[in-house]
């Protein structure tokens, strides 16, 4: 493939998933929501999903605190350690980080389960049963990774401070209460409120991206396997564009 | 039987015979790889017809076609009265009740036990069902394949023979008037594929359906065709019965029965 031709398939892919985003808020809007599909795909998506963005932001929060505390000890100001590590946990490391972590665990989910729905014809065959498989599998599943995965980062963040906790009492001795205090002192309404928000454009674009992947999964095993692949590169790179342009966002509205 | 209420066309008849599917001059490319050139076929009532083709010359994409799950380029397809590619999303859904689809692949969703699978095309938001009507409707479909045991296994539990005869189940629970299957016993043994052929003509006895089944597998052709149809070039090459085709001199069609 040539340079041109690779920009082209580029292209194409990106107008692609633009009309697959399209068709999913058409069809948000139309009868017959599929709430029990709905209410499954958030136990699956956000519940099963716990552990693992447990732990892993436990680690983080851990592993954060230990790594920055020689160097605030050399600006003599580790007494801010607690502030440091929290603005930069619910600010960028949390929602990013989880963020990643859900499209690495959801999105191949997604894009294994609806592809090899495609290459077994079980869409087509809710087709013909009179479900429409695209209010049936793609808006139940795009819209449980929006709600749960803000619901995931939030728990998330206080899973990590609460390492960080852990972090800052392995050397020395700071209360809970104290700890919480230096953390909320320097946290404002200005750094939660952007995360949240972008959280649920994080989840919308690991759902919509691992629903495109798998519902136009070609045949055979390997499409599967392709689309399974696909969905998380492209969902992890999308978040972080996303965090790009929300970045930009709140640094024009001051909310820095 | 074909219901007399007032919304239904009439019926096309041909030679006295009436026509539950009618297709004409259907042409379908995907791309520049053209499958379908210019297929006729009509299926009577009553009628079991088999479409014989190699694999990849669009036996598949035919069916599909017929259901509305893909869309041909040009040509007309009648079923049951209705020029299904002229109807909208609900007329289209009214017709594919009287219309069942078994797949090539089952299609059997994996995430559902064989209860759920079976319910699933009850759950049509204009259907009134009652929970009593439904049990017995999945008891009676498990009844006609003989496998009422594994009502609450999940499908990959099951032999391919057993998935393929819950897929039938699932195929028959609303008594459809005609069935479409898709390569029924390819991929099962040899065994099986007697088994199924045969459960295929008793349920279409029980149920007096009409059926389009698509096939390269003899033994299932000559159990249950009333007619068979070869697909090559995208066309319909020739048609007549299974004796007649097996005694046939053409090249084309003998590599089917060597
Ligand atoms: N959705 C599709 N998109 C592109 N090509 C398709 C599609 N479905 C079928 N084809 C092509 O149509 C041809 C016939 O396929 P099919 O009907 O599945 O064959 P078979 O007779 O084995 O059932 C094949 O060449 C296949 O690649
Ligand atoms: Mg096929």
């Amino acid at each position: 493939m040539n340079f041109s031709e690779t920009w082209r398939e580029y292209f194409k892919e990106v107008g692609a998933i633009s009309q697959f985003t399209l068709r999913f808020f058409q069809q948000s809007f139309k009868p017959r929501n599929e709430w029990g599909e709905f209410i499954r795909q958030c136990y699956i998506i956000g519940y099963q999903s716990l552990p693992l963005i447990g732990l892993t932001g436990f680690i983080m929060g851990l592993v954060l605190t230990m790594q920055l505390r020689p160097s605030l000890i050399e600006y003599g100001v580790e007494s801010q350690l607690p502030a440091m590590v929290g603005i930069a946990i619910v600010r960028e490391i949390g929602p990013v980080i989880t963020a990643l972590i859900f499209a690495g665990k959801i999105g191949s989910s997604i894009g294994a389960e609806l592809g090899s729905m495609r290459v077994t014809e079980q869409i087509d065959a809710m087709e013909v049963s009179g479900t429409n498989p695209f209010k049936y599998l793609v808006v139940t599943r795009v819209l449980a990774a929006m709600v749960m995965l803000p619901i995931l980062i939030l728990l998330s963040d206080a899973i990590s401070l609460y390492g960080s906790f852990i972090g800052v009492n392995i050397r020395g001795f700071t209360s809970f209460s104290l700890f919480w205090n230096l953390v909320f002192d320097r946290l404002e309404f200005g750094d939660v409120l952007p995360a949240f928000i972008k959280s649920f454009f994080f989840g919308f674009a690991v759902g919509i991206i691992g629903c495109y992947k798998g519902y136009f999964s070609s045949k055979g095993t390997e499409g599967v396997g392709r689309s399974a692949n696909t969905a998380v590169v492209v969902g992890s790179i999308v978040v972080f564009f996303i965090d790009l342009i929300a970045v930009q966002i709140t640094d024009i509205l001051g909310l820095n | 039987m074909l219901d007399a209420s007032p919304d239904i066309a009439p019926v096309v008849k041909k030679n006295n015979r009436i026509s539950v599917i009618t297709i004409e001059h259907l042409k379908k490319s995907f791309g520049t790889n053209i499958v379908l050139t210019d297929f006729n076929l009509n299926l009577f009532q009553g009628e079991n017809v088999v479409v014989l083709g190699r694999s990849g010359s669009g036996k598949s994409v035919l069916i599909k076609c017929i259901i509305g799950l893909l869309d041909p380029d040009q040509g007309q397809i009648t079923v049951l009265g209705k020029s299904i590619l002229d109807l909208n999303d609900d007329e289209l859904d009214q017709v594919r009740v009287k219309v069942g689809f078994l797949f090539q692949s089952n299609a059997l969703y994996d995430s559902m036990t064989v209860r759920q699978n079976l319910e699933f095309p009850l759950r049509r938001h204009w259907m009134k069902v009652s929970q009593q009507e439904v049990d017995n409707m999945v008891m009676e479909a498990l009844e006609n394949v003989g496998l009422e045991y594994t009502v609450d296994m999940m499908p990959i539990e099951l032999s391919g023979g057993m998935r393929k005869r819950i897929a039938l189940a699932r195929t028959l629970i609303l008594k459809p008037e005609i069935i479409l299957y898709d390569e029924p016993t390819t991929g099962l043994d040899a065994i099986t594929s007697k088994e199924i052929s045969e459960l295929m003509v008793k349920l279409q006895r029980k149920y007096n359906t009409s059926s389009l089944i698509i096939s390269h597998d003899m033994k299932c052709v000559q159990l249950t065709a009333d007619r068979v149809v070869v697909l090559i070039d995208g066309k319909c090459w020739a048609e007549g019965s299974f004796e007649v085709l097996r005694h046939s001199e053409d090249k084309m069609i003998r590599q089917f029965f060597d």
